[in-house]
């Protein structure tokens, strides 16, 4: 129940985009066909599970047992570089199709803040480690379906008529803002 | 090989015309997430800008000795070194500041400004321009963090730095401190920036018509004048 709790938490109620403005450049750059949104969401959801159970090993069997807690920002955006790179050589390798379908996105993951800003999370909120592995499992799914709306939403948007200084990124940032409106009416279902 | 600019515009150009939130749209996650008060967002500026600059004259400094495969994870490893600094001086110095700004520290490491300035800018430049660069982007930075800041403080909690200026009867707008507030205020004010520089663009593109169309006429009246200081 506790770990459903946390997953619901992560996905809709403290949705990391638009509670807590994590990967705001994806959202924002990759948003603009579903067909590339859903893929870049999914790919996203694979490396913060990864992130989340690798950087959760290296905090509790690393650097809390050798004192050297002040090296985790150093060592958590290394382990999340290395493991896009990772990521990217091993879908490579296995599934040709996938990989040309995410292309460029895939080593962009590295700068989406959602990713460091969900190994520090998971420290500050104390999480064991199967708790950590539904929290990373859920803020990619919320994730996945905050740029898929948003996606929705863009592609209805080309064909209204956006007056000219509002063209661009101003309507962007408005349309997330009644989706994160929208995201409020589930505020205080669960109080995690 | 490109136009030579003086060291004055490396430092202007950041400041408006390639504002980093308002015409870059770089590093919007803190622009968004701490500007629920106007001291909130100078200081989250302030130690981006710190951290912006120190990298950069560092990267400037041996920008020949890194390997291109590696440069970005180098420079990441120089701005996590420097975001280090920064977190444990907040945290020793302003401790309520630093609770209050939380993970919002550590991730200017992932803001992509300062990535995006080192790879356009610092890897290509010499020390002293590099730094200037990074300042002018800073103080553009601080002027958007403040000016959002203090639009969402003073609407949504009726005070600005902490002192109320607004009076009690008006109703504070709760929404403005609230995620969606941000979305909104941040879309609303890049319209309207944009408006008032479309605006100038049209000025100026009917002003330089006009000018043409007089153009023939003056020149028949005193041709030898027009020539000499045209």
């Amino acid at each position: 129940m506790e770990l459903i709790l946390i997953f619901i938490s992560a996905a809709i109620v403290n949705n990391f985009v638009l509670a807590y403005f994590l990967g705001i450049c994806p959202f924002i750059g990759v948003s603009n066909k579903l067909s590339s949104a859903f893929p870049m969401g999914l790919a996203t959801t694979f490396v913060m599970v990864i992130t989340a159970i690798v950087t959760w090993l290296i905090y509790h069997m690393i650097l809390v047992p050798y004192d050297v807690v002040y090296l985790q920002y150093v060592s958590f955006i290394l382990v999340v570089a290395s493991l896009v790179q990772f990521v990217e050589m091993f879908i490579k390798k296995v599934s040709q199709p996938l990989y040309r379908a995410l292309g460029i996105f895939l080593p962009l993951i590295t700068t989406n803040c959602a990713i460091l800003g969900l190994a520090l999370f998971i420290v500050l909120k104390e999480y064991s480690f199967v708790e950590a592995i539904f929290y990373g499992v859920g803020a990619g799914a919320g994730f996945t379906l905050a740029i898929s709306l948003m996606a929705g939403i863009r592609e209805e948007l080309e064909l209204a008529n956006v007056p000219r200084p509002f063209q661009g990124a101003p309507i962007t940032l408005i349309v997330a803002g009644l989706l994160a409106l929208a995201f409020m009416g589930f505020a205080g279902m669960i109080s995690v | 090989m490109k136009k030579q600019v003086t060291l004055f515009t490396e430092y202007t150009k950041g400041v408006w015309d390639q504002n980093p939130v308002f015409k870059q749209v770089l590093g919007m996650c803190p622009a968004l997430a701490v500007t629920v008060s106007a001291m909130n967002g100078i200081a989250m500026a302030l130690a981006t800008t710190f951290v912006l600059t120190f990298s950069s004259l560092i990267i400037s400094l041996i920008r020949k000795v890194i390997p291109t495969q590696v440069r970005i994870a180098s420079f990441i490893l120089i701005i996590a070194t420097f975001v280090t600094i920064v977190d444990l001086v907040m945290r020793a110095q302003f401790p309520a500041l630093s609770k209050e700004l939380g993970p919002y520290i550590p991730l200017i490491v992932v803001n992509c400004l300062i990535l995006g300035r080192q790879e356009a800018f610092s890897s290509k430049n010499t020390p002293g321009r590099a730094v200037l660069d990074s300042l002018g982007m800073g103080t553009g930075f601080l002027i958007a963090l403040g000016s959002l800041g203090g639009i969402r403080e003073i609407l949504g909690s009726r005070t600005f730095l902490g002192l109320q200026v607004m009076p009690n009867a008006f109703d504070p707008w709760l929404v403005m401190i609230l995620p969606a507030g941000a979305f909104l205020s941040l879309g609303l004010m890049m319209g309207f920036l944009n408006h008032m520089n479309l605006r100038k663009k049209d000025r100026e593109e009917r002003e330089l018509v006009a000018r043409h169309l007089q153009e023939p006429k003056m020149s028949l009246e005193h041709g030898e004048e027009v020539k000499s200081w045209s």
